[in-house]
């Protein structure tokens, strides 16, 4: 008790976070084995993982690095669809459905993050909106190309095309991605234990290298890149640090995501899937990791669970994502906050970092 | 002929994309501001035109001056309500209300004029014309989205350099604080601005439907993405570059289109934009800004 | 440019310094100086006249105890053009290894820009600029703080939204080496290295005081303490060379006072040169030891603070021409 009172302010934080998603998970797994929760609700486990990873992970580039990111989703669909094919190819290899799934997710990380280097190169040469609409250009091309990738394997090795699957030209063995019609009979093996797994692998990469010589670097580059750049920070290095880790990321994700589904296309992963991300991002608080979790959640399991009223809900959605925006941002709304936070810190008696929104600043 | 044909084509997709870049480029220019949301507008003044001339069997003309009101009014409504309240927030801010603004037209017209395609009838009810013995054939549309344009950058080109408001905007872009102590109304210029460029919105929507007839609640945004790709292209603040860049990445798109493969068109289209920013960060005809140190 | 006292005087100086001196061009220009040159020796046909070699007229000046060391710092005819105007012009100087230099000069003259050339934020247009002997052309700002120059701005660069110790430590980043993956991973390494980083970073805040501060926003700060911590983070970068722009710019006079003995000490302490600008004349006169003044881009007076202060030139680019 007493190493507790005496740990540092960040590092009481890190195990609330921690604690407060191991709390989630031993909750929903008790309530689905005592089927005290829906199948509807059951099925949106693992997407809820997937979403709450991408969140993290995106905070990494938004909130920690300080560069709008709108192409999230590109990097997703990079890890969903090397993931998928390398499980197809370790089916014999790795028997075990769960060693597998994170076999195929750490294939999906690593070429999203080969992926995030090579589309970080160029980005990382512009700054602030430029940057967003690069991002999001490259977004775009990467599911252009993927609509056009044709990939399969047969007893000769792997074939790959950007025409059509008879230019695979395959004898017997089976085609994985078919160009627009994506991937087909994908064998389920996401489990929302997996999806647990990944959130606290993301968290531990993402708060590790946010408290290390590398994060502060990062930060240090977000808060003043001209101060940065003067003592001595390697800038272009430390901002694609913090992108090509994120797409990594990202793309372990979007390996469990599609492994939940049986078939998945390329139209998937586009600039709405990118946008979604954002703003679970944006309205859980730039930079704030645990904000972003709560926000990821609930905004996947709301509009799951107002579907009956069919239209009227993505209307909704948009203009609560309006009316957040600008209360928010209402200076006296802000200031009712801090002086709020004040009196919570007083009675907390703790130093927590602030709020890094300012920072984050894409302009 | 097949080349001319495309080129011809190219140049009028583009100039589609080039007055809608426009409205980009001037809210960004004064506002500093992505507005996802203009892409939109451009579909509610299609909508607009179509329920004119369709419903209530209105000439053309008076359809599109109609969608033009109409998008004017929008573009003042909803820079009131959700931008100017965030004048001072951070960017991305903003950003996240203009992607809810987004949403949030595209929904209201899916409750309102449902999710079914409309075959939009063009503005333009001529046959084509044939040249060249009939060996090309260039629709009449075509030639009338040419001219808009041009008489649209003329005639704002001609708006920000001879006139009050034109200059009050311009200044704006460079300092608002200066401007506001010159005794500039910021607010409403800016206002002027959204208004302006929504009304730009409501021609493009009007062309565009009538060049591409099918008008569903989604039909502005991938225009609107290109057109502002097309605006960064050409660099962003700049009336010629928005000209420049549409023009050049509707001819790339429909070149690409007819040579490479549909599907990777708009892959071509986002790469040139990437080139483009890497040889000149601030676009071909934009101005860049170094940091005070 | 008329050759007024100082010049002679760095002249002596330079003269007194020379056989000290080891590098290749201080020898070479000692031999010509001396009159014979290498190549007479071993050219067997002369298509020349003789010639008389002498040293050129330089204004150099370095107090005398830095007399025997590689100057710190050393600017040759540098200059940088934006569009047409020559924003700075064949600037030439030299800082001794442990002298507090100042750079003046009325508003717009090219200060700033010359702490940025210095330090590479803008690159030269022109000339050389010699640190600790090394040319640092091609290098960016980044290679320069880790060759040895480290800076404060004229409008302060903090990492606002992160804690005084962050910003020591963030200064500290290449004197405490840590990876990418020890620091995810948490590799023995990185424990070490975060005590190293905690006790370096704690050390130089408690030099000025600022220990107590430790966890506090850097954002949040007054006034004069961002300041102070903008020094302290850019000494914790191990530097040879510390720029100060605008130290003392809205500190009140007691304030000023305890920043010129900051300074001193700093130089005492670190065994380091510092180059100021600064428009304080009593903060200036009372440290500095040798002054360069700026006007309109060019060098229009060098030399003691005694020497700036009776300068007939310096006084009309402060008040205007005397009638």
């Amino acid at each position: 008790m007493d190493k507790i009172l005496h740990m540092s302010a960040s590092t009481r934080s890190k195990l609330i976070t921690y604690g407060m998603v191991v709390v989630a998970f031993v909750l929903m797994q008790w309530l689905s084995s005592a089927h005290a929760i829906s199948s509807s609700t059951t099925g949106l486990l693992v997407p809820i993982c997937v979403y709450v990873s991408l969140a993290i992970s995106l905070n990494l580039v938004v909130g920690i690095s300080g560069e709008l990111s709108l192409g999230h989703a590109g990097f997703m669909s990079v890890g969903a669809f090397t993931g998928i094919f390398a499980a197809q190819l370790l089916t014999d290899i790795i028997p075990t459905p769960m060693l597998r799934l994170v076999a195929s997710m750490l294939v999906g990380g690593a070429f999203a993050a080969l992926a995030g280097f090579l589309v970080g190169i160029p980005v990382m040469r512009l700054h602030g909106d430029y940057l967003a609409i690069v991002t999001l250009a490259f977004g775009e091309i990467i599911k252009n190309l993927l609509n056009n990738l044709y990939a399969g394997f047969d007893a000769n090795g792997l074939h790959f095309s950007m025409t059509s699957a008879q230019a695979l030209a395959m004898e017997g063995g089976k085609i994985v991605i078919n160009g627009p019609q994506g991937a087909v009979g994908i064998p389920k093996l996401s489990t929302f234990f997996a999806g647990f797994l990944l959130i606290m692998f993301t968290l531990f990469v993402v708060l590790n290298l946010v408290d290390s010589r590398s994060g502060r670097a990062i930060m240090a580059v977000r808060d003043n890149r001209i101060a940065a750049e003067s003592v001595g920070i390697d800038t272009t290095k430390y901002r694609l640090m913090a992108f090509v880790v994120s797409a990594a990321l990202a793309g372990m994700a979007g390996a469990l995501y599609a492994q939940n589904f049986s078939s998945i296309v390329p139209k998937k992963f586009d600039f709405n899937t990118s946008i979604l991300i954002l703003v679970f991002v944006v309205l859980g608080g730039m930079g704030n990791i645990r904000g972003g979790i709560i926000s990821a959640t609930l905004l996947t399991v709301l509009p799951e669970k107002l579907r009956f009223i069919g239209d009227y809900r993505m209307l909704g959605y948009a203009i609560v994502l309006i009316v957040v925006m600008v209360f928010s941002n209402n200076p006296q709304v802000r200031l009712f906050i801090d002086s709020l936070r004040e009196k919570l810190l007083k009675r907390g008696g703790t130093n927590v970092p602030a709020d890094a929104s300012e920072g984050g600043d894409a302009s | 002929m097949g080349f001319l044909t495309n080129l011809i084509n190219g140049i009028s997709l583009g100039s589609v994309y080039a007055i809608i870049a426009l409205g980009y480029t001037m809210v960004y220019g004064i506002a500093k501001m992505l507005n996802f949301a203009h892409g939109d507008v451009i579909m509610v003044g299609g909508y607009i035109c179509f329920i004119a001339m369709n419903n209530l069997g209105l000439p053309p003309v008076v359809a599109v001056l109609l969608s033009m009101v109409g998008c004017t009014c929008l573009g003042i409504v909803v820079e009131r309500l959700a931008y100017k309240p965030l004048r001072e927030a951070p960017s991305l801010a903003v950003l996240i209300t203009a992607i809810g603004v987004s949403y949030l037209l595209q929904n209201t017209a899916l409750l309102v004029w449902g999710a079914d395609p409309k075959a939009f009838r063009s503005i333009v009810d001529l046959p084509s014309i044939k040249l060249l013995g009939g060996q090309l054939t260039v629709a009449p549309i075509s030639i009338v989205t040419v001219l808009a344009n041009v008489a649209i950058m003329v005639g704002l080109t001609l708006f920000t350099t001879r006139t009050k408001m034109g200059k009050a905007m311009r200044a704006c872009s460079e300092d608002k604080g200066a401007a506001q102590l010159m005794g500039i109304n910021v607010n409403t210029t800016i206002s002027m601005v959204f208004a302006i460029g929504s009304g730009l919105a409501a021609i493009a929507g009007v062309l565009l439907c009538s060049t591409y007839p099918t008008l569903m609640p989604t039909t502005g945004s991938l225009p609107g993405i290109k057109a502002f790709t097309a605006a960064v292209v050409g660099g962003i603040g700049s009336i010629p570059g928005a000209a420049l860049g549409g023009i050049l990445l509707g001819i790339i798109e429909i070149f690409a289109k007819a040579y490479i493969g549909t599907q990777l068109a708009d892959a071509i289209v986002f790469g040139v934009l990437i080139v483009v920013l890497l040889i000149r960060p601030a676009g071909l005809l934009g101005q860049e800004i170094r940091e005070k140190v | 440019m008329t050759r007024d006292e100082g010049t002679y005087r760095a002249q002596a100086e330079r003269a007194r310094g020379q056989e000290a001196r080891t590098e290749g061009t201080y020898k070479a220009q000692a031999e010509r100086a001396a009159g014979h040159t290498v190549q007479e020796a071993t050219e067997p046909k002369r298509h020349r006249q003789q010639t008389k070699m002498v040293a050129p007229p330089n204004d150099y000046l370095v107090p005398e105890r830095d007399a025997l060391f590689t100057p710190v710092l050393e600017c040759r005819h540098l200059g940088i053009d934006f569009g047409g105007l020559h924003a700075v012009e064949d600037f030439n100087l030299m800082v001794g290894k442990t002298e507090i230099a100042g750079l003046i000069g009325p508003n717009g003259a090219g200060k700033t820009t010359v702490f940025n050339l210095l330090t590479k934020v803008y690159q030269p247009t022109r000339g050389t600029i010699l640190l600790d002997g090394q040319d640092t052309a091609g290098m960016d700002t980044a290679r320069v703080s880790r060759e040895g120059i480290a800076r404060t701005f004229q409008n302060i660069r903090l990492f606002d939204s992160l804690t005084v110790e962050d910003n020591v430590k963030i200064g500290l980043h290449n004197q405490v080496d840590c990876g990418m993956w020890s620091g995810i991973f948490r590799a023995p390494r990185y424990w070490l290295s975060e005590k190293e980083f905690h006790d370096k970073a704690l050390e130089l805040l408690d030099v000025f005081h600022m220990a107590d501060n430790a966890g506090d926003i850097a954002g949040s700060l007054p006034y004069g303490a961002q300041r102070r911590l903008e020094i302290v983070r850019a000494l914790a970068t191990n530097p040879k060379l510390l720029l100060l722009d605008e130290p003392a710019a809205g500190m009140n006079p007691v304030e000023t006072e305890e920043l010129m003995d900051t300074i001193v000490r700093i130089r005492d302490d670190f065994q380091i040169a510092v180059l100021l600008i600064e428009h304080d004349m009593d903060l200036v006169m009372g440290i500095c030891e040798g002054i360069v003044v700026l006007n309109f881009g060019k060098v229009i007076a060098k030399g003691t603070p005694e020497e700036i202060q009776a300068n007939p030139q310096v006084i009309e680019a402060y008040l205007g021409k005397q009638e």
